[in-house]
């Protein structure tokens, strides 16, 4: 079995009137089928709407599915008396920095979620002193968390879910709202993760920058996967990534026209290695 | 008619434990028909400039003109500049607050004492210009998708038909379509009504493809100040204080470095596309 298993997964926002009549159904996962492996970087395209977050609060039990099944280690989403049990294995980063954190020192934000499942005191501290020099932020343990820049602060919010331990990190546009620094830190952060502490990541973006140097991409769009492959094979194809209403990194698309303009560019290319590779190639 | 802040400073927390400079002797003159990008890292005073703009801070010390006025001077009606000099706030959709999408679009103009008539003719202009369907404007914006809750929240503001239109972040958490949907709005209102427009973004691709001119803020001044193929030349010092130039350009450098005779001025994929091709022979 995988780490993550999603077979037929639908799930309807059910819209109700003043008297809880029933006005309206919207679904907004439509029989996904998904797997992720431990230890994987898994990136997740989509556009607004396209059930990409709805999907995420599934993975740590915060929706429940409304048809079909999905496992997290092994453990059924649907089952209640295990809710715990997943949001420990699968933790959760959102877009907005400032509605995660909680404490008013770096150190004790990190420490609150171990202390709160009763870990004794001398292991919290191990964690938080762990988890801050995962990502860098060690340095920052006693300053307070509102005089931190966004990439800081959001890095903070990622040691926070690190304490926890848990197998697999989900990160909701964790970039969002950064500057290009701020973003270059939380994508460093989340791959040293992934590297070193073998921690399963699921990244979902808008920026297509980011999906580069994931392991697996999937592209989501009203509620089903419509797209699967490594980065380099999705962003071969420019003009269905356009339907989904997406897009491709900037030098992909540069390459993209060249092709276009009659060079004989091989496809999905994704850095600017690879396509001065291609200009040498055809220059020599 | 311009915009003009003489040697602008401000102070948050004045003579407490957190004093804060964070604006440190800003001059700019900014004209009339201008389209200009504020880059710069969190904390840079990105916000805090636009928020002089139209009189929501003010200055600890330096003075604001706006149209060869004093906006500081007692006198001076600071309601009338913010009609003048709109603001469109990070994610406006969280200030939509009316029964429906029209009579919230109309509450700026209403406010501006308009004729009803007049209020009703904005209202239908912005919802038009910022390109959302008709069939949404008797819904209640609550009931809307992000971008088009975006949309409505920037028609907001557009149907006050400022001289100066200020955008914080407009894209934050849009997807890639939804991103050039409204930039392209803001473009094309741009070229059709010629007012300035001031956008403040942590794109530098965006930036890069839409903007005339480039203020880089960096620790409360003003950094650089130029065309974007100027400002971006420069990416060695971005870089320094959090910033980057657009893919492209580093590209450029790249081909340079490797001995291609390119120039490193392109900073959108059509001037690299030009660039790369010219130097092949191909055009």
């Amino acid at each position: 079995m995988s780490f993550i298993e999603a077979k037929d997964l639908v799930h309807e926002y059910i819209m109700r009137d003043e008297e809880g009549n029933v006005e309206g159904v919207q679904v907004a996962l439509d029989h996904l089928d998904l797997n992720v492996e431990q230890g994987q970087f898994i990136a997740v395209l989509g556009h607004n709407g396209s059930g990409k977050s709805t999907f995420a609060k599934h993975l740590n039990a915060l929706l429940m599915p409304s048809e079909g099944t999905l496992y997290v280690g092994g453990m059924d989403v649907s089952d209640e008396n295990l809710t715990y049990d997943i949001r420990q294995t699968a933790g959760m980063v959102f877009q907005n920095p400032d509605n995660q954190i909680i404490a008013s020192v770096v150190q004790e934000d990190v420490g609150f979620g171990p202390e709160n499942i009763g870990t004794p005191t001398e292991e919290i501290w191990e964690r938080v002193e762990k988890s801050l020099r995962a990502v860098g932020m060690w340095a920052y343990r006693e300053h307070s968390p509102n005089r931190l820049s966004g990439g800081q602060k959001q890095r903070v919010a990622i040691a926070g879910v690190m304490a926890m331990e848990p197998k697999c990190i989900i990160l909701d546009e964790p970039t969002a709202m950064l500057d290009p620094d701020g973003r270059k830190e939380v994508l460093a952060a989340v791959h040293e993760l992934n590297k070193t502490k073998g921690v399963t990541i699921i990244l979902i973006t808008h920026y297509m920058e980011e999906v580069v140097d994931a392991d697996y991409v999937y592209v989501m769009d009203k509620g089903k996967v419509v797209m699967e492959g490594n980065p380099t094979g999705i962003f071969s194809q420019v003009e269905t990534l356009k339907e989904h209403h997406l897009d491709v990194p900037q030098i992909t698309m540069l390459a993209h026209e060249l092709k276009q303009e009659g060079l004989p560019l091989r496809d999905g290319i994704l850095t600017r290695e690879e396509l001065i590779q291609e200009i040498d190639r055809i220059c020599h | 008619m311009s915009l003009i802040l003489d040697n602008i400073s401000h102070i948050y927390s004045r003579g407490d434990a957190y004093e804060k400079k964070a604006l440190d002797g800003v001059s700019l003159k900014i004209e009339d028909g201008e389209f200009i990008g504020i880059i710069g890292h969190t904390g840079s005073g990105k916000s805090t400039l636009i928020q002089h703009l139209n009189g929501l801070l003010k200055a600890t010390e330096g003075s604001i003109y706006f149209n060869g006025q004093d906006i500081y001077d007692k006198d001076y009606d600071l309601r009338d500049l913010r009609m003048q000099v709109g603001m469109v706030f990070q994610y406006p959709e969280h200030q939509l607050f009316d029964e429906t999408v029209f009579k919230d679009v109309c509450f700026g103009p209403r406010n501006q004492g308009l004729p009803e008539k007049d209020v009703t003719l904005r209202a239908y202009e912005a919802l038009k210009n910022v390109g959302l369907d008709e069939k949404y404007y008797d819904v209640s914006p609550f009931e809307l998708s992000g971008g088009q809750k975006r949309r409505a929240a920037i028609a907001g503001v557009v149907a006050m038909k400022p001289q100066v239109l200020v955008l914080d972040e407009p894209t934050a958490g849009l997807d890639p379509q939804g991103r050039d949907e409204i930039l392209d709005m803001i473009a094309e209102n741009h070229q059709r009504y010629g007012n300035t427009v001031i956008l403040v973004s942590h794109s530098m691709e965006d930036v890069a493809k839409y903007v005339d001119r480039i203020i880089v803020m960096d620790d409360g001044q003003v950094r650089f100040d130029g065309e974007p193929k100027v400002v971006f030349r420069h990416y060695k010092e971005l870089e320094e204080i959090g910033l980057a130039a657009p893919q492209v350009t580093y590209l450029m450098h790249d081909l340079k470095n490797a001995g291609y005779p390119v120039s490193c001025d392109a900073t959108t994929v059509d001037e690299a596309k030009n660039e790369i091709m010219k130097m092949l022979g191909r055009r």
